[in-house]
Protein backbone atom coordinates (compact mmCIF):
# COMPACT_ATOMS: atom_id res chain seq x y z
CA UNK A 1 0.00 0.00 0.00
CA UNK A 2 1.22 3.67 -0.52
CA UNK A 3 1.99 5.72 2.70
CA UNK A 4 2.21 8.72 0.81
CA UNK A 5 1.30 10.19 -2.65
CA UNK A 6 1.25 13.70 -3.92
CA UNK A 7 0.70 14.70 -6.88
CA UNK A 8 1.16 17.96 -8.98
CA UNK A 9 1.82 18.98 -5.58
CA UNK A 10 2.46 22.91 -5.87
CA UNK A 11 2.96 25.79 -3.32
CA UNK A 12 3.64 29.34 -4.07
CA UNK A 13 4.07 32.42 -2.02
CA UNK A 14 3.33 36.10 -2.70
CA UNK A 15 5.86 38.37 -1.94
CA UNK A 16 6.25 41.86 -1.79
CA UNK A 17 4.42 44.84 -0.32
CA UNK A 18 1.55 44.35 -2.89
CA UNK A 19 2.16 40.38 -2.97
CA UNK A 20 2.75 40.72 -6.86
CA UNK A 21 5.29 38.71 -6.94
CA UNK A 22 5.15 35.24 -6.97
CA UNK A 23 7.60 32.66 -5.97
CA UNK A 24 7.53 28.68 -6.23
CA UNK A 25 8.67 26.85 -3.22
CA UNK A 26 7.32 23.68 -4.44
CA UNK A 27 6.91 22.89 -8.16
CA UNK A 28 4.20 20.25 -8.69
CA UNK A 29 5.78 17.43 -6.63
CA UNK A 30 4.53 13.82 -7.44
CA UNK A 31 6.06 11.47 -5.36
CA UNK A 32 4.90 7.50 -4.40
CA UNK A 33 6.13 6.33 -0.88
CA UNK A 34 5.72 2.48 -0.60
CA UNK A 35 4.52 1.44 3.21
CA UNK A 36 7.31 0.34 5.50
CA UNK A 37 9.95 1.61 3.62
CA UNK A 38 12.75 4.74 4.34
CA UNK A 39 12.26 7.52 1.81
CA UNK A 40 14.72 10.24 2.21
CA UNK A 41 13.86 13.48 1.11
CA UNK A 42 17.05 15.01 -0.10
CA UNK A 43 18.10 18.54 -1.31
CA UNK A 44 20.29 21.73 -0.25
CA UNK A 45 18.44 24.46 1.90
CA UNK A 46 15.81 26.02 0.20
CA UNK A 47 15.19 23.07 -2.31
CA UNK A 48 11.56 22.81 -0.98
CA UNK A 49 11.61 19.78 1.48
CA UNK A 50 10.38 21.56 4.83
CA UNK A 51 7.53 22.95 2.51
CA UNK A 52 6.38 19.51 1.10
CA UNK A 53 5.69 18.59 5.09
CA UNK A 54 4.33 21.45 6.00
CA UNK A 55 2.10 21.10 2.79
CA UNK A 56 1.49 17.24 3.94
CA UNK A 57 0.66 18.28 7.90
CA UNK A 58 -1.64 21.65 6.32
CA UNK A 59 0.73 24.45 8.06
CA UNK A 60 1.07 26.16 5.10
CA UNK A 61 -1.68 25.46 2.09
CA UNK A 62 -1.00 24.00 -1.23
CA UNK A 63 -1.44 26.43 -3.84
CA UNK A 64 -2.75 23.28 -6.27
CA UNK A 65 -2.28 19.59 -5.93
CA UNK A 66 -2.99 17.38 -3.79
CA UNK A 67 -1.68 14.45 -1.25
CA UNK A 68 -2.93 11.39 0.15
CA UNK A 69 -1.74 9.83 2.81
CA UNK A 70 -1.78 5.75 3.87
CA UNK A 71 -4.67 5.71 1.71
CA UNK A 72 -6.67 8.91 3.15
CA UNK A 73 -6.96 12.29 1.31
CA UNK A 74 -4.24 14.26 3.51
CA UNK A 75 -6.72 16.82 5.21
CA UNK A 76 -8.69 14.33 6.59
CA UNK A 77 -7.89 14.83 10.14
CA UNK A 78 -8.58 11.17 10.64
CA UNK A 79 -4.67 10.22 9.39
CA UNK A 80 -3.12 12.25 11.55
CA UNK A 81 -3.88 9.84 14.48
CA UNK A 82 -1.41 7.28 12.55
CA UNK A 83 0.88 9.60 11.59
CA UNK A 84 3.57 11.51 13.27
CA UNK A 85 6.02 14.66 13.02
CA UNK A 86 8.93 16.17 14.32
CA UNK A 87 9.72 19.74 12.66
CA UNK A 88 12.85 20.98 11.75
CA UNK A 89 14.69 22.07 15.28
CA UNK A 90 11.74 21.03 17.09
CA UNK A 91 11.05 23.44 20.23
CA UNK A 92 9.05 22.44 23.06
CA UNK A 93 7.41 24.01 26.07
CA UNK A 94 10.47 25.05 28.18
CA UNK A 95 8.60 24.58 31.69
CA UNK A 96 7.23 21.01 30.88
CA UNK A 97 9.66 17.84 32.13
CA UNK A 98 9.27 15.46 29.13
CA UNK A 99 7.36 13.38 31.24
CA UNK A 100 4.60 15.88 31.06
CA UNK A 101 5.36 16.99 27.95
CA UNK A 102 5.07 13.71 26.52
CA UNK A 103 1.95 12.19 28.44
CA UNK A 104 0.10 16.21 26.79
CA UNK A 105 1.38 14.83 23.42
CA UNK A 106 -0.63 11.52 24.56
CA UNK A 107 -3.32 13.58 25.57
CA UNK A 108 -3.87 15.56 22.52
CA UNK A 109 -4.15 11.88 20.73
CA UNK A 110 -6.96 11.22 23.09
CA UNK A 111 -5.48 8.09 24.64
CA UNK A 112 -6.21 7.23 28.38
CA UNK A 113 -4.47 8.18 31.59
CA UNK A 114 -3.28 4.64 31.85
CA UNK A 115 -1.69 4.32 28.36
CA UNK A 116 -0.59 7.54 28.31
CA UNK A 117 1.81 7.21 31.15
CA UNK A 118 2.61 3.87 29.68
CA UNK A 119 3.35 5.28 26.82
CA UNK A 120 5.72 7.92 27.89
CA UNK A 121 7.70 6.04 30.48
CA UNK A 122 8.41 3.28 27.68
CA UNK A 123 9.43 6.12 25.30
CA UNK A 124 11.41 7.83 27.87
CA UNK A 125 13.45 4.65 28.78
CA UNK A 126 13.65 3.62 24.69
CA UNK A 127 15.09 6.87 23.96
CA UNK A 128 17.62 7.25 27.57
CA UNK A 129 15.92 10.28 28.95
CA UNK A 130 15.46 8.23 32.18
CA UNK A 131 17.70 10.52 34.00
CA UNK A 132 16.32 13.99 33.50
CA UNK A 133 12.57 12.14 33.23
CA UNK A 134 11.80 15.30 35.47
CA UNK A 135 14.06 18.25 34.60
CA UNK A 136 12.57 21.17 32.70
CA UNK A 137 13.03 20.81 28.82
CA UNK A 138 14.81 24.44 29.12
CA UNK A 139 17.79 22.71 30.62
CA UNK A 140 17.96 20.51 28.05
CA UNK A 141 20.93 20.25 25.07
CA UNK A 142 19.86 20.11 21.35
CA UNK A 143 20.70 16.94 21.46
CA UNK A 144 18.08 15.80 24.09
CA UNK A 145 15.50 17.97 22.55
CA UNK A 146 15.59 15.98 19.61
CA UNK A 147 15.19 12.82 21.46
CA UNK A 148 12.02 14.17 23.49
CA UNK A 149 10.99 15.21 19.74
CA UNK A 150 11.44 11.96 18.49
CA UNK A 151 9.40 10.78 21.81
CA UNK A 152 6.73 12.75 21.26
CA UNK A 153 6.22 11.69 17.25
CA UNK A 154 6.22 8.14 18.50
CA UNK A 155 3.87 8.80 21.17
CA UNK A 156 1.20 7.26 19.21
CA UNK A 157 2.83 4.48 18.12
CA UNK A 158 2.36 5.91 14.14
CA UNK A 159 2.44 3.52 11.14
CA UNK A 160 4.10 6.63 9.29
CA UNK A 161 6.95 8.88 10.44
CA UNK A 162 7.63 12.34 9.17
CA UNK A 163 10.95 13.88 10.23
CA UNK A 164 11.95 17.18 9.04
CA UNK A 165 16.26 16.87 8.95
CA UNK A 166 16.51 15.33 12.37
CA UNK A 167 20.23 14.89 12.25
CA UNK A 168 20.69 18.81 11.87
CA UNK A 169 22.68 20.21 14.73
CA UNK A 170 23.59 16.83 16.21
CA UNK A 171 27.07 15.10 17.16
CA UNK A 172 28.23 12.18 16.00
CA UNK A 173 26.25 10.33 19.07
CA UNK A 174 23.18 11.73 18.89
CA UNK A 175 23.14 11.14 15.20
CA UNK A 176 23.89 7.52 15.59
CA UNK A 177 20.88 7.79 18.37
CA UNK A 178 18.52 8.97 15.14
CA UNK A 179 19.66 6.27 13.02
CA UNK A 180 19.64 3.43 15.32
CA UNK A 181 15.78 5.08 15.90
CA UNK A 182 14.79 5.10 11.82
CA UNK A 183 16.13 1.23 12.05
CA UNK A 184 13.89 -0.01 14.55
CA UNK A 185 11.15 1.95 13.32
CA UNK A 186 12.03 0.05 9.62
CA UNK A 187 12.21 -2.95 11.69
CA UNK A 188 8.74 -2.28 13.07
CA UNK A 189 7.38 -1.99 9.16
CA UNK A 190 7.15 1.76 10.15
CA UNK A 191 7.46 3.86 7.29
CA UNK A 192 9.57 6.72 7.60
CA UNK A 193 9.88 9.80 5.50
CA UNK A 194 12.61 11.98 6.33
CA UNK A 195 14.38 14.80 4.67
CA UNK A 196 18.23 15.70 5.13
CA UNK A 197 20.80 17.43 3.41
CA UNK A 198 23.21 15.11 5.12
CA UNK A 199 23.62 12.58 2.48
CA UNK A 200 25.88 9.89 4.20
CA UNK A 201 22.86 9.61 6.35
CA UNK A 202 20.47 9.05 3.22
CA UNK A 203 22.89 6.43 2.32
CA UNK A 204 22.88 4.48 5.25
CA UNK A 205 19.28 4.56 5.94
CA UNK A 206 16.92 4.72 2.89
CA UNK A 207 15.21 2.29 0.82
CA UNK A 208 14.44 5.03 -1.68
CA UNK A 209 15.41 8.74 -2.20
CA UNK A 210 14.11 12.03 -3.72
CA UNK A 211 16.16 14.22 -4.91
CA UNK A 212 15.04 18.55 -4.60
CA UNK A 213 16.23 21.26 -6.06
CA UNK A 214 14.67 24.75 -6.16
CA UNK A 215 11.27 23.33 -5.38
CA UNK A 216 11.23 21.02 -8.35
CA UNK A 217 11.88 16.73 -8.39
CA UNK A 218 15.67 16.08 -10.35
CA UNK A 219 14.96 12.82 -9.86
CA UNK A 220 13.57 9.89 -7.47
CA UNK A 221 14.89 6.15 -7.44
CA UNK A 222 15.72 2.88 -5.06
CA UNK A 223 18.90 3.99 -3.62
CA UNK A 224 20.98 0.81 -4.74
CA UNK A 225 19.91 1.72 -8.28
CA UNK A 226 21.10 5.04 -8.10
CA UNK A 227 24.35 4.48 -6.43
CA UNK A 228 25.27 1.72 -9.11
CA UNK A 229 24.77 4.74 -12.20
CA UNK A 230 28.03 5.89 -13.76
CA UNK A 231 31.14 4.33 -14.00
CA UNK A 232 33.27 3.63 -10.76
CA UNK A 233 36.61 4.58 -11.08
CA UNK A 234 39.89 3.44 -8.96
CA UNK A 235 42.06 5.27 -7.03
CA UNK A 236 45.72 4.68 -6.52
CA UNK A 237 47.59 6.63 -3.77
CA UNK A 238 51.87 6.21 -3.98
CA UNK A 239 54.42 7.78 -2.12
CA UNK A 240 57.31 9.16 -4.12
CA UNK A 241 57.17 7.64 -7.89
CA UNK A 242 59.70 8.09 -10.13
CA UNK A 243 59.28 10.55 -12.73
CA UNK A 244 59.11 7.62 -15.41
CA UNK A 245 56.56 5.69 -13.46
CA UNK A 246 54.54 8.91 -13.37
CA UNK A 247 55.20 9.21 -16.73
CA UNK A 248 54.29 5.44 -17.28
CA UNK A 249 51.28 5.70 -15.56
CA UNK A 250 50.18 9.14 -16.52
CA UNK A 251 48.11 7.75 -19.75
CA UNK A 252 45.94 5.70 -17.71
CA UNK A 253 44.64 8.39 -15.14
CA UNK A 254 41.84 10.85 -15.45
CA UNK A 255 43.34 13.06 -12.81
CA UNK A 256 46.53 13.23 -10.52
CA UNK A 257 46.99 15.15 -7.42
CA UNK A 258 49.77 15.41 -5.45
CA UNK A 259 50.42 16.17 -1.71
CA UNK A 260 53.71 16.12 -0.51
CA UNK A 261 55.50 13.13 -1.43
CA UNK A 262 52.34 11.37 -2.11
CA UNK A 263 50.29 10.81 -5.47
CA UNK A 264 46.65 9.98 -6.01
CA UNK A 265 45.91 9.18 -9.38
CA UNK A 266 42.27 7.97 -10.68
CA UNK A 267 41.79 5.66 -13.24
CA UNK A 268 38.57 5.81 -15.36
CA UNK A 269 38.32 2.54 -16.05
CA UNK A 270 38.44 -0.75 -14.65
CA UNK A 271 40.25 -2.58 -17.25
CA UNK A 272 43.24 -0.49 -16.78
CA UNK A 273 43.83 -0.82 -12.72
CA UNK A 274 45.22 -4.11 -13.69
CA UNK A 275 48.26 -2.06 -15.90
CA UNK A 276 48.68 0.62 -13.90
CA UNK A 277 49.20 -2.02 -10.79
CA UNK A 278 52.26 -3.63 -12.67
CA UNK A 279 53.80 -0.55 -13.57
CA UNK A 280 53.81 0.54 -10.14
CA UNK A 281 54.91 -3.10 -8.76
CA UNK A 282 57.43 -3.61 -11.67
CA UNK A 283 59.03 0.20 -10.75
CA UNK A 284 58.85 -0.97 -6.79
CA UNK A 285 57.03 1.75 -5.77
CA UNK A 286 55.78 2.14 -2.56
CA UNK A 287 51.67 1.30 -2.89
CA UNK A 288 49.54 3.45 -0.02
CA UNK A 289 46.01 2.21 -0.99
CA UNK A 290 43.95 1.02 -4.03
CA UNK A 291 39.90 1.96 -3.80
CA UNK A 292 37.30 1.32 -5.76
CA UNK A 293 35.23 4.92 -6.00
CA UNK A 294 31.77 3.90 -6.27
CA UNK A 295 29.18 6.50 -7.47
CA UNK A 296 28.01 7.51 -4.70
CA UNK A 297 24.72 9.86 -3.72
CA UNK A 298 26.91 12.86 -3.13
CA UNK A 299 27.97 12.43 -6.86
CA UNK A 300 24.21 11.99 -7.90
CA UNK A 301 23.05 14.61 -5.95
CA UNK A 302 25.51 17.55 -7.61
CA UNK A 303 25.04 15.91 -10.75
CA UNK A 304 21.58 16.78 -9.96
CA UNK A 305 21.75 19.89 -8.75
CA UNK A 306 24.34 21.07 -11.37
CA UNK A 307 21.76 20.59 -14.07
CA UNK A 308 19.62 22.77 -12.82
CA UNK A 309 22.11 25.40 -12.47
CA UNK B 1 -11.96 16.61 24.99
CA UNK B 2 -8.75 17.97 23.26
CA UNK B 3 -10.00 21.44 23.99
CA UNK B 4 -9.99 20.37 27.38
CA UNK B 5 -6.66 19.10 27.49
CA UNK B 6 -5.28 22.44 25.82
CA UNK B 7 -6.82 24.43 28.05
CA UNK B 8 -5.72 22.75 31.15
CA UNK B 9 -2.01 22.66 29.73
CA UNK B 10 -2.51 26.86 28.53
CA UNK B 11 -4.12 27.46 32.42
CA UNK B 12 -1.21 25.76 33.90
CA UNK B 13 1.19 27.74 31.75
CA UNK B 14 -0.21 31.27 32.27
CA UNK B 15 -0.22 30.95 36.31
CA UNK B 16 3.48 29.95 35.74
CA UNK B 17 4.19 33.60 34.17
CA UNK B 18 5.55 35.95 37.11
CA UNK B 19 3.71 38.77 35.94
CA UNK B 20 0.08 37.25 36.76
CA UNK B 21 1.34 37.29 40.51
CA UNK B 22 2.61 40.84 40.20
CA UNK B 23 -0.14 41.74 39.10
CA UNK B 24 -2.40 39.78 41.93
CA UNK B 25 -0.15 41.26 44.48
CA UNK B 26 -0.59 44.55 43.33
CA UNK B 27 -4.38 44.56 43.24
CA UNK B 28 -4.69 42.79 47.01
CA UNK B 29 -2.27 45.55 48.10
CA UNK B 30 -4.65 47.82 46.19
CA UNK B 31 -7.45 46.31 48.12
CA UNK B 32 -5.87 46.64 51.57
CA UNK B 33 -4.97 50.23 51.27
CA UNK B 34 -8.82 50.65 50.43
CA UNK B 35 -8.37 50.11 54.29
CA UNK B 36 -7.02 53.29 54.53
CA UNK B 37 -8.63 55.25 51.99
CA UNK B 38 -12.26 54.70 53.87
CA UNK B 39 -10.67 55.20 57.50
CA UNK B 40 -9.60 58.86 56.69
CA UNK B 41 -13.46 59.08 54.71
CA UNK B 42 -15.30 59.66 57.10
CA UNK B 43 -19.45 58.33 57.16
CA UNK B 44 -18.49 57.18 53.50
CA UNK B 45 -15.99 54.16 54.63
CA UNK B 46 -17.68 51.60 53.14
CA UNK B 47 -18.23 52.99 49.87
CA UNK B 48 -14.39 53.81 49.43
CA UNK B 49 -13.71 50.29 50.33
CA UNK B 50 -15.66 48.66 47.76
CA UNK B 51 -15.34 51.50 45.10
CA UNK B 52 -11.79 51.37 45.47
CA UNK B 53 -11.38 47.14 46.02
CA UNK B 54 -13.91 46.46 42.95
CA UNK B 55 -11.92 48.81 40.43
CA UNK B 56 -8.35 47.34 41.25
CA UNK B 57 -10.01 43.74 40.64
CA UNK B 58 -11.47 45.30 37.54
CA UNK B 59 -8.26 47.17 36.25
CA UNK B 60 -5.84 44.39 37.35
CA UNK B 61 -8.26 41.88 35.82
CA UNK B 62 -7.84 43.78 32.91
CA UNK B 63 -4.01 44.24 32.90
CA UNK B 64 -3.76 40.29 32.98
CA UNK B 65 -6.52 39.71 30.40
CA UNK B 66 -4.02 41.75 28.11
CA UNK B 67 -0.60 40.76 29.41
CA UNK B 68 -1.45 37.29 29.09
CA UNK B 69 -4.25 37.24 26.13
CA UNK B 70 -1.75 38.85 23.49
CA UNK B 71 0.67 36.01 24.02
CA UNK B 72 -1.99 33.17 23.91
CA UNK B 73 -1.62 32.18 20.21
CA UNK B 74 1.59 34.64 19.19
CA UNK B 75 3.86 32.67 21.75
CA UNK B 76 3.01 29.30 20.45
CA UNK B 77 4.10 30.60 16.72
CA UNK B 78 7.28 32.21 17.55
CA UNK B 79 8.15 29.10 19.66
CA UNK B 80 7.39 26.89 16.87
CA UNK B 81 5.56 24.77 19.22
CA UNK B 82 1.89 25.52 17.46
CA UNK B 83 3.85 22.75 14.82
CA UNK B 84 3.88 20.22 17.33
CA UNK B 85 -0.07 20.27 18.31
CA UNK B 86 -1.27 21.20 14.73
CA UNK B 87 0.40 18.12 13.66
CA UNK B 88 -1.44 16.10 16.20
CA UNK B 89 -5.57 15.36 15.38
CA UNK B 90 -6.30 18.73 16.87
CA UNK B 91 -8.28 21.02 14.76
CA UNK B 92 -7.45 24.80 14.58
CA UNK B 93 -10.59 26.00 15.84
CA UNK B 94 -10.09 23.16 19.31
CA UNK B 95 -7.00 25.12 19.52
CA UNK B 96 -8.55 28.67 19.49
CA UNK B 97 -11.08 27.05 22.00
CA UNK B 98 -8.47 25.84 24.04
CA UNK B 99 -6.38 28.45 23.99
CA UNK B 100 -9.27 30.67 25.22
CA UNK B 101 -10.72 28.64 28.02
CA UNK B 102 -7.54 28.43 29.23
CA UNK B 103 -6.86 31.79 29.75
CA UNK B 104 -10.60 32.42 31.21
CA UNK B 105 -10.52 30.29 33.80
CA UNK B 106 -6.55 31.67 34.84
CA UNK B 107 -8.59 35.01 34.69
CA UNK B 108 -11.30 33.06 36.92
CA UNK B 109 -9.16 32.31 39.52
CA UNK B 110 -7.08 35.40 39.32
CA UNK B 111 -10.59 37.39 39.93
CA UNK B 112 -11.51 34.98 43.00
CA UNK B 113 -8.12 35.10 44.83
CA UNK B 114 -8.93 38.78 44.15
CA UNK B 115 -12.40 38.81 45.43
CA UNK B 116 -11.26 36.94 48.20
CA UNK B 117 -9.19 39.05 49.16
CA UNK B 118 -11.84 41.83 48.59
CA UNK B 119 -14.30 39.87 51.04
CA UNK B 120 -11.73 39.91 53.81
CA UNK B 121 -10.58 43.52 53.29
CA UNK B 122 -14.60 44.19 54.28
CA UNK B 123 -15.29 41.66 56.59
CA UNK B 124 -12.05 43.72 58.33
CA UNK B 125 -13.67 47.16 58.08
CA UNK B 126 -17.32 45.97 59.02
CA UNK B 127 -16.69 43.38 61.41
CA UNK B 128 -18.87 41.18 60.10
CA UNK B 129 -20.03 40.20 56.71
CA UNK B 130 -23.89 40.31 55.88
CA UNK B 131 -26.49 38.80 52.44
CA UNK B 132 -26.30 42.42 51.64
CA UNK B 133 -22.68 42.00 50.67
CA UNK B 134 -23.55 39.52 48.27
CA UNK B 135 -24.50 42.09 45.64
CA UNK B 136 -21.08 42.74 45.27
CA UNK B 137 -20.98 39.28 43.52
CA UNK B 138 -22.81 40.83 40.72
CA UNK B 139 -20.48 43.50 40.18
CA UNK B 140 -17.83 40.51 40.42
CA UNK B 141 -19.48 38.91 37.68
CA UNK B 142 -19.81 41.68 35.32
CA UNK B 143 -15.95 42.36 35.47
CA UNK B 144 -15.52 38.58 34.92
CA UNK B 145 -17.53 38.77 32.09
CA UNK B 146 -16.55 42.27 30.85
CA UNK B 147 -12.72 40.48 30.95
CA UNK B 148 -13.88 37.40 29.05
CA UNK B 149 -14.27 39.84 25.98
CA UNK B 150 -11.44 41.29 27.00
CA UNK B 151 -9.39 38.38 26.12
CA UNK B 152 -11.39 37.39 23.33
CA UNK B 153 -10.30 40.32 21.79
CA UNK B 154 -7.03 39.97 22.73
CA UNK B 155 -7.04 36.50 20.91
CA UNK B 156 -8.55 38.26 17.87
CA UNK B 157 -5.38 40.45 17.41
CA UNK B 158 -3.16 37.71 18.79
CA UNK B 159 -3.85 35.83 15.41
CA UNK B 160 -3.25 38.63 13.09
CA UNK B 161 -0.46 40.75 14.79
CA UNK B 162 2.45 40.70 16.61
CA UNK B 163 1.92 40.74 20.66
CA UNK B 164 3.05 44.18 21.24
CA UNK B 165 0.40 45.78 18.77
CA UNK B 166 -2.04 43.76 20.07
CA UNK B 167 -1.63 44.79 23.46
CA UNK B 168 -2.35 48.80 22.41
CA UNK B 169 -4.99 47.71 19.77
CA UNK B 170 -7.13 45.75 22.74
CA UNK B 171 -6.79 48.25 25.29
CA UNK B 172 -7.65 50.73 22.50
CA UNK B 173 -10.74 48.93 21.90
CA UNK B 174 -11.18 48.58 26.22
CA UNK B 175 -11.03 52.49 26.14
CA UNK B 176 -13.51 52.92 23.63
CA UNK B 177 -16.14 50.01 24.44
CA UNK B 178 -16.10 52.23 27.77
CA UNK B 179 -18.17 54.97 26.16
CA UNK B 180 -19.57 53.82 23.20
CA UNK B 181 -22.57 55.34 24.22
CA UNK B 182 -20.69 58.95 23.72
CA UNK B 183 -19.80 57.75 20.04
CA UNK B 184 -23.17 57.33 18.98
CA UNK B 185 -24.71 60.85 20.93
CA UNK B 186 -21.58 62.60 18.82
CA UNK B 187 -23.14 60.99 15.67
CA UNK B 188 -26.54 61.69 16.78
CA UNK B 189 -25.70 65.17 17.71
CA UNK B 190 -23.74 66.07 14.58
CA UNK B 191 -25.61 67.69 11.33
CA UNK B 192 -24.07 65.11 8.64
CA UNK B 193 -26.04 61.85 8.29
CA UNK B 194 -23.41 59.82 7.14
CA UNK B 195 -21.51 60.94 10.26
CA UNK B 196 -24.68 59.68 12.28
CA UNK B 197 -24.29 56.58 10.13
CA UNK B 198 -20.88 55.41 10.78
CA UNK B 199 -21.16 56.41 14.48
CA UNK B 200 -24.42 53.73 14.76
CA UNK B 201 -22.68 51.19 13.42
CA UNK B 202 -19.65 51.81 15.02
CA UNK B 203 -21.38 51.85 17.99
CA UNK B 204 -23.03 48.29 17.56
CA UNK B 205 -19.60 46.87 15.83
CA UNK B 206 -17.81 47.86 18.85
CA UNK B 207 -17.74 46.02 22.29
CA UNK B 208 -20.58 48.48 24.88
CA UNK B 209 -18.56 47.90 28.11
CA UNK B 210 -20.40 51.20 29.97
CA UNK B 211 -23.19 48.44 31.14
CA UNK B 212 -20.90 46.27 32.71
CA UNK B 213 -19.54 49.33 35.57
CA UNK B 214 -21.95 48.90 38.53
CA UNK B 215 -19.27 49.54 40.87
CA UNK B 216 -20.72 52.50 41.66
CA UNK B 217 -24.18 51.62 42.04
CA UNK B 218 -23.28 48.53 44.32
CA UNK B 219 -21.02 50.82 46.49
CA UNK B 220 -24.04 52.39 47.09
CA UNK B 221 -26.06 49.62 48.04
CA UNK B 222 -28.39 49.62 45.00
CA UNK B 223 -29.41 46.25 43.51
CA UNK B 224 -28.38 45.36 40.05
CA UNK B 225 -31.79 45.38 38.14
CA UNK B 226 -32.81 42.05 36.79
CA UNK B 227 -32.68 43.65 32.96
CA UNK B 228 -28.89 44.04 32.96
CA UNK B 229 -27.98 40.54 34.60
CA UNK B 230 -29.98 38.64 31.71
CA UNK B 231 -29.41 41.67 28.82
CA UNK B 232 -25.24 41.74 30.08
CA UNK B 233 -25.17 37.93 30.23
CA UNK B 234 -26.84 37.35 26.29
CA UNK B 235 -24.79 40.21 25.41
CA UNK B 236 -20.97 39.30 26.61
CA UNK B 237 -21.89 35.61 25.31
CA UNK B 238 -22.68 37.02 21.87
CA UNK B 239 -20.15 38.87 21.40
CA UNK B 240 -17.83 36.21 22.66
CA UNK B 241 -19.24 33.63 20.12
CA UNK B 242 -19.26 36.81 17.38
CA UNK B 243 -15.03 37.04 18.75
CA UNK B 244 -14.59 33.25 19.05
CA UNK B 245 -15.44 32.45 15.91
CA UNK B 246 -13.72 35.17 14.17
CA UNK B 247 -10.82 34.22 15.47
CA UNK B 248 -10.96 30.50 14.08
CA UNK B 249 -11.52 32.13 10.73
CA UNK B 250 -8.57 34.20 11.21
CA UNK B 251 -7.06 31.10 12.49
CA UNK B 252 -8.06 28.84 9.71
CA UNK B 253 -6.41 31.19 7.10
CA UNK B 254 -3.31 31.56 8.48
CA UNK B 255 -0.19 30.00 7.73
CA UNK B 256 2.58 28.52 9.36
CA UNK B 257 6.12 28.54 7.16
Amino acid sequence: MLAVETIELTKDYRLGFWRGRVKRALDRLSLRVEGGEVFGLLGPNGAGKTTTLKLLFRLIFATSGTARILGKQFDDLAVRSRVAYLPENPAFYDHLTPQEFLTYSASLFGLPAAERRRRSGELIEKLGLSDSRNVPLRKFSKGMIQRVGIAQALINDPDLVFLDEPMSGLDPLGRREVREVILRLKEHQKTVFFSTHILSDAETLCDRVAVLHHGRLQGCGELNAILRLGVSTTELVLEGPSAEVMAELMPYASSVIRTGERVRLEIAHESQVEVTLEIVMRSKTKLISVNPVKRSLEDYFLQQVGAVD
Amino acid sequence: MRVVTIAVHTFKESVRQKVLYNLVAFALLLIGASILFGSISVGVEQIILVTLGLSSISVFGLLIAIFIGIDLVSKEIERRTIYNILSKPVTRAEFILGKYLGLLLTLVVNTAIMMAGFYAALFYQKRALGPGDLVYLGAVYFILLQLAMVVGIALVFSCISTPVLSAIYTFCLYVIGNFSADLRSFGQGSQSPILGLVSNGLYYALPNFANFNVITQVAHAQKIPAYLWVGNSFYALLYLAILLGLAVLIFEEREFP
